[in-house]
């Protein structure tokens, strides 16, 4: 038994991607058409030379007629998947498994999501008839119980936090006003975010991701293929999903503090990609900024901070657009929103520009390792996901 | 003989302050946005039962959360009574309370060992008498045989009058009143009637009485009965107007509580409720009292209260004044069969202990999170546990009628964590290490159905 991984064997030759945000618009199969069309001109291809489809949504739709009926694909398979906010990352890492399996040539993984039209404040999750005792906490108020409790453990006082997180929130917006896909494209003063009304314990409004329509999609084949359809593939190095059992909310352990299904799946990725200083290796990386605290955690749990110590690296800029190592150089779900099938390819995407250059005004120097990650659930109890590729083989 | 075996009762934390509010002087009990007559009997009956094992659930009240479907069903679950109980709701006037006690008493006198729980929400048009002067709480009586009573019943009576003194009809909000002076002259000589004849059956005189407890739809309707028996003021309880107000079937046995809280044995207490005629008990203190008492006297609800409550608030909470909803969906109707199945977590609050590590799970589990062993737990009831405060946040996003949402996570004492709303409490003063108790509450109602569910609340 072992996580083998799949590493340098797939690679992704095309990828699409809408501007996200307020789509009135817009429906679900609106988007899906214009990001499989662009993935398939990004790609060269034919829609008919593509011979499987993964489609990612959470909550827009049902089985994988959704795409079937929006681009007519032609009897072709298409699965439907869902794996909460991993939702996209988890359509790109079936499609690569079954490209690496050989049982398909080129495929593509596609993603979309259309929450804008609920007319909800922040995310509605259907959940299966219940017995009424579960918890009615939304999300940011699962995720402000990082905030006191990081606190706590390192001594940290919350004001010094709140410049923090708020640090967090303003690079993130520092970074989308730069890019012409994401959903607020405009820079956001510290003191706006500091003083933006409370929605759940530390949390303002600025802390939290915004609500936002989106698709993406990849074209996908084996890498020894890739340079048929471009000149600049980019390499998949990692994959890995963990799914908690709830110890957060079980054992009394547990201090809020860490994501243990983010610590099992950064190290099960590392170890497929051969990384072994993350923090030195890893060129960059699109995290799950759903709030800003959770980022802050991620930067420890993912080894890219010590413990204790991520705070630090945030105040003196590490994960800035011109860091040493930026984090969410495309602005991240802050200004991205989290449309949830879409948002593992949207980051994907940017790896996709990053590596090729292609990035224009966000370019980073010369990165050679991305890594992408999505967080489902909260803090004690979610799925998570990572992913690392790569510029070059090997 | 038959008697008292224990006693409980339960005041709401919440006080409205009449002079605030613009409606008179003092306070009344107001349940809170998350109670109902249902959960504050749940509330009082836990303090009654102690160890006792009823075989009979009586449940009174005439502010039901349902019209039709037992509520003394939700109670006979949430405080674990077995499957094999009998149950009966009574309802339709305050006088139900006291009568629901009596016939407690005779069913005691029969073999049986009842749990009467009395409990009210009593609402009133606004700016009206009735929202005034009522109260919310609840109370609740285990009864059994006489030599095992800390208080005995030496006699009682009744009386049964067709009078159009306080009614409702099922399609109405609020009850309303006949003029006063025409219960008066009806229901007076009534009560007096009643009063005497309990007496006599019981073969006490008046004067040898220790406490009068007197509760009537309308106070002046047993305002003679001091005079005509020739009490002494001391030996008449106060109502608890200024306190509570009149918490409709719950209001006789509150003062009972209240009564028998500091009565020593060989006292005589005469208690008497008035509504569409009357039922009177005169009961005989034992010295098992003192080990009868509930842990929690009615002065110690009384004390334990919060009084700013802004009158719009109660308002809402009762439902009279429409408000502006989050923009956030309905809350979910839960489902029959999974609160079926999930009976003895939801209203029993049973967890789930494993009996290879002894690692807690709220909800139950089959699988144990710690070690692994599967089908090898243990049921464990954690409604009387003790838990603090792990972390906690305040939801200004949920839909609450009492926003923010107050989130903790809580460790019980005993080994145990789960994710829990907090009640009754104020916001800035919930702090991390917290001691906390749980408490039944009804969460909220979607679609027609009561969603019933146990939240944390400071220690009261």
């Amino acid at each position: 038994m072992a996580s083998n991984g799949i590493k340098d064997r797939v690679a992704i030759v095309g990828m699409g991607c809408t501007a996200f945000g307020e789509h009135w618009d817009k429906d679900a199969s609106d988007m899906l058409i214009e990001a499989a069309t662009a993935a398939y001109s990004s790609a060269g291809v034919d829609p008919n030379d593509v011979d499987a489809y993964w489609l990612g949504t959470f909550a827009s739709g049902i089985s994988g007629m959704v795409f079937a009926e929006a681009l007519k694909t032609p009897y072709k398979p298409v699965t439907r998947l869902e794996n909460m906010c991993a939702t996209g990352s988890e359509a790109i890492r079936n499609a690569a498994y079954a490209v690496a399996s050989g049982a398909y040539d080129l495929v593509m993984a596609v993603g979309v999501e259309k929450l804008k039209d609920g007319g909800y404040s922040g995310l509605v999750v259907p959940t299966p008839d219940g017995d009424g005792t579960e918890s009615s906490m939304t999300a940011p108020a699962m995720f402000s119980l990082l905030a006191p409790a990081y606190c706590k453990k390192y001594g940290v006082d919350e004001a010094q936090l709140k410049e923090v997180l708020a640090r967090i929130a303003w690079k993130n917006h520092v970074a989308g006003a730069k890019n012409p896909k994401a959903q607020f494209r405009k820079e956001v003063s510290m003191d706006t975010i500091c003083k933006s009304p409370r929605v759940a314990g530390m949390f303002g409004v600025f802390d939290c991701s915004g609500v936002a329509d989106g698709a993406a999609a990849a074209i996908l084949c084996r890498a020894e293929d890739a340079h048929k359809y471009t000149d600049k593939p980019i390499y998949l190095k990692a994959f890995s999903i963990a799914a908690g059992p709830n110890e957060g909310f079980i054992s009394g352990d547990y201090d809020f503090t860490t994501f243990k299904e983010v610590v099992v799946s950064a190290q099960d990725a590392y170890k497929q990609a051969g990384v072994t200083n993350p923090r030195e290796q890893i060129s960059m990386a699109e995290v799950h900024d759903c709030f800003t605290a959770t980022e802050l955690v991620l930067m420890e749990d993912m080894g890219f901070s010590t413990r204790g110590e991520g705070w630090r690296d945030v105040l003196e800029g590490r994960f800035d657009g011109d860091g040493a190592q930026p984090v969410n150089p495309d602005g991240g779900l802050k200004s991205f929103g989290h449309p949830i099938g879409a948002s593992g390819l949207r980051m994907m995407y940017e790896m996709w520009l990053q590596l090729r250059g292609e990035a224009g005004a966000r370019q980073i120097d010369n990165p050679k390792l991305g890594l992408t990650h999505n967080l489902g659930g909260q803090p004690g109890r979610c799925v998570s996901f990572v992913s690392i590729v790569g510029k070059d083989i090997g | 003989m038959s008697g008292i075996l224990r006693y409980g009762s339960y005041v709401p934390f919440y006080r409205l302050d009449r002079q605030a509010a613009g409606i008179g002087r003092g306070e009344r009990a107001i349940a809170s946005y998350d109670e109902d007559a249902v959960s504050m009997a749940v509330e009082a009956g836990r303090q009654a039962l102690g160890g006792a094992r009823p075989d009979t659930l009586v449940f009174a009240t005439t502010s039901p959360p349902y019209a039709e479907k037992l509520n003394a069903a939700a109670i006979a679950a949430a405080l674990d009574l077995v499957p094999e109980t009998r149950s009966l709701e009574l309802g339709s006037n305050s006088r139900m309370g006291l009568a629901g006690l009596s016939l407690a008493c005779d069913l005691a006198a029969a073999g049986r060992t009842a749990l009467v729980c009395a409990g009210d929400v009593v609402i009133g048009a606004p700016g009206g008498a009735r929202e005034r002067d009522g109260g919310d709480a609840a109370v609740a009586f285990v009864t059994g045989p006489g030599d095992q009573a800390i208080a005995r019943v030496r006699g009682s009576a009744s009386s049964t009058s067709e009078v159009l003194d306080v009614w409702r009809t099922p399609e109405e909000r609020f009850a309303r009143q006949w003029e006063e002076r025409f219960g008066i002259e009806v229901l007076a000589p009534v009560s007096l009637d009643t009063a005497k004849r309990a007496l006599a059956a019981a073969g006490v005189e008046p004067a040898a009485l220790a406490r009068v407890v007197l509760d009537a739809t309308n106070r002046r309707d047993v305002a003679e009965i001091p005079r005509a028996l020739g009490l002494k003021s001391e030996q008449v309880l106060d109502p608890l107007v200024d306190s509570v107000g009149r918490a409709g079937v719950a209001h006789a046995g509150l003062l009972l509580a209240q009564a028998l809280d500091t009565a020593a044995p060989g006292d005589l207490i005469l208690v008497l409720s008035t509504a569409d005629g009357c039922d009177a008990l005169v009961l005989e203190v034992t010295p098992h009292i003192a080990e009868g008492r509930p842990q929690r006297s009615v002065a110690h609800w009384l004390a334990s209260k919060r009084t700013d409550l802004p009158y719009n608030s109660y308002l809402k909470w009762r439902g009279i004044l429409p408000f502006e909803p989050p923009r956030r969906p309905d809350p979910a109707r839960p489902a029959a069969p999974v609160m079926k199945r999930h009976q003895q977590w939801k209203y029993a609050f049973h967890g789930s202990r494993c009996q290879g590590c002894g690692q807690g799970h709220l909800p139950p589990q089959r699988v144990c999170v710690k070690c692994g062993a599967v089908d090898r737990m243990s049921d464990e009831r954690f409604a009387d546990k003790g838990c603090s405060i792990t972390t906690f946040t305040l939801d200004h996003l949920a839909y609450s009628l009492q926003p923010p949402v107050i989130s903790t996570v809580v460790d019980f004492a005993c080994g145990g964590r789960m994710a829990c709303e907090l009640t009754d409490a104020e916001p800035k003063e919930v702090r991390i290490g917290d001691t906390l108790e749980m408490t039944f509450r009804r969460f909220y109602t979607g679609q027609g159905v009561h969603n019933y569910f146990w939240k944390a609340r400071p220690v009261r």
